[in-house]
């Protein structure tokens, strides 16, 4: 095998993550091509010519999904208290703050009211760039209020996770939040509310193996890698090359762990379809 | 001592000085040296014992020699009889798993299971389930709850097992879906963290009424290995990031995690199976005395509260950010 072929699989691997540069124009990472920005940005972030979907924030996931005008965010106000007093080469707190800074959320997860296609449901959505998307203490807060919520207003939840898994500086708490959300969404289920769980790029570890899979309907967008351990850690153990394609979407699909795999494109469509058909509502739009 | 850890040496030598002495013939000057020597070796095990670091308790709580699963069932329960398999796919030699009495009641139990020597370590994969494990576990917890009897998990993983058979077969999927199912099972739970409690891995078994810790175990999520290669990149690194991460019993307790501490005979569980034995049984008959009258909504609702608890964050009157 030739050095530069070497080096493609391994961008390919991780196909991830594209550089958008300033520009008109960008290079997608997964098939290389150099793309129109103003055609990426029409077609929500999706490389026109591969179908790719690009890592996106929260802010424009809720865009995408959500009505015009109709979110309604909550539990803005919660912040860690750096419970174990975690020591690190930067302290826990301006980790948080910067991410903050950086993203303009409060948390790795933004939750709220929303409608979709005119239907009411709870929303939250990862932001992959606060941390890693990682659940601490106050992801896992915000998340349990928000089914919590859902349970008060009787409407159904909608989450679409992007995280590494639990948050290391909170130690066995962010574990816990793993118990807590799970906990939340079985009271949800004796409700007999919806829960629609959405998998992008990336969802491992903590996330994947609570609320991510616990969806009444699990979906994934296109080659998004998701699994309960990192393919890292895994490599290492088995010592051993992985698969192709081992834990991406279409990989699951095969082998059973998701109900269906849908282009962002559809997302919202497909979302108001299937809460539609449990809301008892005519398929069509109204 | 076999398998001595490092800080156990200054023991070691004392013990072999004491054997050497007591192997010698009687006499009175002789009889003086040696309980002199045993009080110097037992000062030395008090003071040891007293001051351990969270990666001395890694090192014990990982000890060869420590009892597992079977080792506590053998000598807590009567009448124990192994169930198999998840009746899906395959039956999960690193989880153990039956039908027990426990001072004459009826109870599941459910326990990570480590191998002792080589050929036992690789067919009980270390202690580290596949799927099969988690939904043989969940079965069983399931057949407890149809016929009122109370669920005793013992936790002593170094976590799931990440492996290829381990995600095609949904990891992630078994361990949520048993911690859901846990949430809303109508019998009383008692967890006890016997050794090493390993991420997901542990919870997957561990979201009990009541979870109690051995005096010298861990509980944490992920690694000190595993954390200092994130933070440090440097394996190595391990006794740092086991200070870190707070991860011992008594860390536990303050951090509102665990219910109770079971204390250890001096020296560890693995100086004394019997002595170890016999403070967990105290434990758990009286944890599952308590849980005994409770309704199953009583015991839902209850479970509910104490992980909806669980958290460390403040609240500021204004946002801190948002859209
Ligand atoms: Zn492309």
């Amino acid at each position: 095998m030739a050095w530069f072929k070497r080096k493609t699989d391994g961008s390919e691997g991780k196909a991830s993550r594209v550089h958008i540069a300033e520009g008109l124009w960008i290079k997608c990472d997964s098939c290389k091509e150099i793309i129109y920005r103003a055609e990426v940005e029409r077609a929500g972030r999706v490389c026109p010519k591969c179908n790719y979907p690009f890592r996106i924030s929260a802010r424009e996931r809720i865009t995408l999904l959500a009505d015009p005008g109709s979110y309604e965010e909550r539990d803005t106000t919660l912040e860690t208290t750096d419970p174990l007093a975690f020591k690190d080469t930067k302290k826990y707190r301006d980790r948080v703050r910067a991410a903050m800074q950086k993203t303009r959320a409060d948390e790795a997860v933004v939750c709220g009211l929303a409608r979709i296609g005119g239907l009411p449901a709870v929303l939250c959505v990862f932001e992959f760039g606060f941390l890693g998307g990682s659940m601490g203490s106050v992801v896992g807060e915000k998340l349990t209020r928000a089914i919590e919520l859902a349970i008060d207003k009787h409407v159904p939840v909608v989450i679409v996770s992007a995280s590494g898994g639990a948050r290391m500086q909170e130690g066995i708490l962010s574990l816990m939040q793993m118990a807590k959300t799970s906990a939340a969404l079985q009271r949800l289920g004796e409700r007999r509310l919806p829960y629609v769980s959405v998998l992008t790029d990336p969802t491992t570890g903590g996330v994947t193996a609570s609320f991510a899979m616990l969806g009444d309907v699990i979906m994934a967008e296109p080659r998004a890698l998701i699994g309960f351990a990192g393919p890292r850690v895994i490599a290492e153990t088995i010592r051993q090359p992985l698969p192709e394609g081992f834990q991406r979407s279409e990989f699951l699909l095969e082998h059973g762990q998701l109900d269906l795999i849908v282009d962002r494109r559809d997302l919202k469509e497909t979302l108001r379809r299937i809460l539609a058909f449990f809301a008892d509502q005519p398929s069509q739009p109204g | 001592m076999p398998d001595a850890l490092d800080f156990e040496q200054p023991l070691l030598e004392l013990e072999t000085r004491l054997a050497t002495l007591q192997a010698q013939e009687d006499s009175p000057r002789l009889r003086e040296e040696i309980t002199k020597l045993e009080e110097r070796l037992e000062r030395q095990r008090q003071k040891t014992y007293a001051s351990l670091t969270p990666w001395q308790r890694t090192q014990l709580a990982r000890h060869p020699k420590r009892p597992h699963a079977r080792d506590y069932i053998r000598v807590l329960f009567d009448d124990f009889i192994e169930l198999h398999g998840d009746r899906l796919y395959g039956d999960d030699a690193a989880i153990v798993s039956g039908l027990a009495r426990f001072e004459g009641q009826g109870v599941v139990v459910i326990g990570h299971q480590k191998g002792r020597d080589t050929r036992e370590k690789i067919a009980r994969n270390f202690g580290m389930p596949h799927p099969e494990g988690y939904r043989k576990a969940l079965r069983l917890m399931q057949l407890a709850e149809k016929f009122g009897k109370p669920v005793l998990t013992f936790i002593d993983t170094p976590g799931a097992y990440p492996g290829l058979g381990a995600e095609e077969r949904g990891q992630a999927e078994a361990i949520a879906r048993n911690l859901r199912e846990m949430a809303g099972l109508r019998t009383p739970i008692v967890a006890v963290v016997t050794g090493e409690g390993g991420s997901g891995g542990a919870l997957a078994i561990g979201m009990g009424n009541r979870v109690l810790m051995l005096e010298y175990a861990i509980y944490s999520v992920i690694s000190p290995e595993g954390c200092a290669a994130i933070l440090w990149g440097d394996a190595a690194r391990a006794p740092d990031a086991a200070e870190s991460m707070k991860i011992t019993a008594p860390d536990l307790v303050r951090l509102g995690v665990i219910d109770a501490i079971v204390p250890e005979p001096v020296g560890g569980a693995h100086r004394d199976w019997d002595g170890a034995a016999a403070h967990l049984r105290a434990a758990l008959r009286s944890h599952l005395g308590d849980l005994a009258s409770k309704s199953g909504d009583a015991l839902v609702a209850e479970r509910y509260e104490k992980f909806r608890r669980m958290g460390a964050f403040e609240e500021a009157s204004r946002p801190r950010a948002g859209l």
